[in-house]
């Protein structure tokens, strides 16, 4: 929604909260959490360190976002990574430049994505299946590109995007800022935003006031694709080589989660990208947490379930519906309070 | 007359028996029962939590977390056996408890809190594997005399296969699954259920209790699951058996269960895991093709299946229709 400035403030008040918390926790445990060096023309620092290692979990989270808002889900993600930066890799060993190799890594994704979309909008199979399947098979599908080997590259251009800085500020940091700038733009200064909102809120309807859904589905799956491959190829420039395996493994998780802790609804329907990549900065500062504090790393997958479940009550329809009625009962305190008498009984059924 | 709901079976049913002699066709010697034991014995695990799976779906939802419940199930094993002189059966019976009451506590929470399986169950999934890696981040070999015992426990057919202990287990949870699945008054919940949830609770289908029950029955199968890997390895790593659960909804929509929930049977996922198996015995045989090539083959037979769902649904809606005179309302 293109409303004043406070309202965009408004929505993402509640993570701006977290964030600020979970990063006084990274001050409690490390105080030098907030310094920055700038040494060999780069700049360093543990905030640095946040913001580069959750670049690729940024950049998943907004096309995730926009595939959530259309009731939707791509499971592939994590696996395009992997088909991406495997294909990457192979342009770019085969003596390619290092623009030709970021273009076939794009493209693989672009069709991935292609195909993830073509199950969804036009063969109606629901996403969690359609995505499975590329989720099942593209490990396969990377590991054929880069014939069951770990691909490794020296091309210093391609190796930039992954490790290197422009004015001292890591590439990665930038490339997601830019891509999260652009997308917020297109989408909230067209009607694009809300035409994806409507598709997530009622397909059926939306499609009957002269939406052409079935396009703007394959488009934003497409994205999404896109979104991986350009992650892909950073995650593997980052380590100088494509690793069909572990590449983006679990990742899809994390963007599902960062897209949920942005406070986006996985019912589809209203959405903020920002709110998104504040979730995924989130995300990354509790790991930085757990790892400055010297707690063993093994707490981190317990601390981010208890994460998720604290933030599914939060948003369960029941417990909003349980605050609505405490909050509409609250200022005039009448007799007939029925909502609220009613809804412990309700919750106890 | 061929139901259309019998179909996605019958295609199952077709595609193994027609793997299978490609196989034979291929590698005559894959026709021994040594061959047939070693399908039972090393999908053992899979084929268990598989049975859990078939529920889940069936009712309409689905369980992400069985891959981290049997890691966690391995590891707790082999700590309280390395670190106490409990005895294993007791062991097992402690872990049973934990992981129904984890899986009922999940479906406590997708029924009463209204969230999406998916996302609690993706919680659970951190949380069973997180709890893992908290026991012990390396991997702990179980050395018990009763594990020996378990583990020399075996029929030997005449042609020198060897049917052991937990491809037994694997067998004995297909059947029990199947007389729950359709003759009991809880697998007929299940199906109506996945036929509708506002339907079923029109219906006067306890819903709650079967909702529970369902993710109860995922999780104390995969605990099950979790007993018979450590049995398989004889160690509890806190990385291991991940996706899992990927292999077992793969091996229940290729089994011809619908993912929308309603139509489906637990006898159809033995095939689908026994197609999975015969993927990767073949594999073996051949020798120069490369593990992921199994990856690839079962994303395409897991694409072909959810097509073929996909045009039986058009299909039976085009005949209503037709029938009626009246668009679908969907």
């Amino acid at each position: 929604m293109p409303g004043p400035k406070h309202s965009v403030l408004k929505r993402i008040m509640p993570q701006l909260l977290i964030l600020a918390a979970a990063l006084a926790l990274n001050v409690l445990v490390f105080p030098d959490f907030f310094d920055i060096d700038f040494r060999n023309g780069r700049l360093f620092g543990s905030l640095i360190d946040v913001l580069n290692r959750g670049a690729p979990v940024a950049i998943l989270c907004i096309g995730m976002t926009l595939v959530i808002a259309t009731r939707g889900i791509d499971l592939s993600v994590g696996a395009v990574m992997a088909i991406a930066g495997a294909t990457s890799a192979a342009v770019v060993t085969d003596g390619h430049g290092w623009g030709t190799a970021l273009l076939a890594g794009l493209c693989a994704g672009a069709l991935c994505g292609l195909w993830n979309g073509v199950l969804v909008a036009v063969l109606k199979i629901q996403p969690i299946v359609a995505t499975l399947v590329l989720m099942v098979a593209g490990r396969g599908v990377a590991q054929l590109i880069t014939e069951g080997k770990i691909l490794t590259f020296s091309n210093e251009g391609l190796i930039h995007l992954g490790a290197g800085t422009i004015a001292g500020v890591p590439t990665p940091i930038l490339i997601w800022m830019a891509l999260g700038a652009l997308v917020i733009l297109v989408v909230r200064r067209t009607a694009l935003g809300m035409l994806i909102e409507s598709i997530g809120i009622n397909e059926r309807s939306s499609r009957l006031a002269g939406i052409n859904s079935r396009v703007l589905l394959v488009c934003v799956y497409l994205v999404s694709g896109l979104c991986a491959a350009l992650a892909g190829v950073i995650v593997a420039a980052d380590i100088k080589g494509a690793d069909a395996n572990n590449a983006g493994l679990w990742l899809e998780l994390d963007a599902i989660l960062a897209v949920v802790i942005g406070g986006n609804s996985l019912l589809g329907g209203r959405f903020s990208i920002l709110a998104s990549l504040l979730g995924a900065l989130i995300i990354q500062s509790v790991n930085s947490v757990i790892l400055l504090s010297g707690m063993p790393p093994e707490f981190n997958l317990v601390i981010k379930a208890l994460l998720i479940l604290a933030i599914l009550v939060i948003q369960s329809p029941r417990i909003t519906y349980l605050m609505y009625m405490l909050r509409a009962s609250g200022p005039q305190p009448q007799p007939d309070t029925d909502p609220l008498s009613n809804s412990p009984k309700e919750e106890a059924r | 007359m061929i139901r259309s709901t019998h179909l996605p079976l019958l295609v199952t049913l077709a595609t193994f028996i027609l793997a299978y002699a490609l196989c034979v066709y291929a590698y005559p010697s894959m026709l021994s029962t040594r061959v047939v034991a070693n399908l039972l014995t090393d999908n053992a695990f899979l084929g268990i939590a598989a049975v859990g799976m078939t529920f889940v779906i069936l009712s309409g939802g689905i369980d992400l977390s069985i891959g981290s419940v049997i890691a966690f199930t391995g590891v707790f094993l082999a700590v309280i056996l390395r670190d106490t002189s409990v005895h294993p059966l007791i062991a097992f019976m402690l872990v049973l408890t934990i992981t129904t009451a984890f899986g009922a506590a999940m479906g406590g929470l997708i029924h009463y809190l209204e969230m999406p399986p998916f996302i609690v169950t993706l919680a659970g999934m951190f949380l069973a594997r997180g709890a893992a890696y908290v026991l012990s981040t390396e991997s702990v070999p179980i050395t018990h005399e009763f594990y020996d015992v378990l583990q020399g426990l075996y029929w030997k057919a005449p042609s020198g296969g060897r049917f052991r202990l937990i491809g037994g287990v694997m067998v004995l949870t297909f059947l029990v699954g199947v007389l729950v699945a359709h003759r009991t008054r809880f697998g007929q919940n299940v199906y109506a259920l996945g036929g509708g949830g506002q339907t079923a609770k029109l219906m006067g289908s306890p819903i709650a209790s079967t909702t529970v029950g369902i993710y109860a029955i995922s999780g104390g199968l995969a605990g099950l699951a979790g007993i018979v890997f450590s049995l398989y390895t004889s160690a509890g790593y806190s990385l291991a058996t991940v996706g899992v659960e990927l292999d077992a909804i793969a091996a229940v929509v290729i089994g011809g269960t619908l993912l929308t929930g309603g139509y489906g049977y637990v006898a159809g996922t033995f095939f689908g895991i026994l197609i999975m198996g015969l993927i990767q015995t073949y594999i073996v045989f051949d020798g120069t093709l490369s593990s992921w090539w199994t990856k690839i083959v079962i994303g395409g037979l897991l694409f072909a299946f959810i097509v073929l769902q996909k045009g039986l649904t058009w299909a039976t809606q085009a005949r209503r229709r037709a029938a009626t005179g009246f668009a679908d309302p969907s």
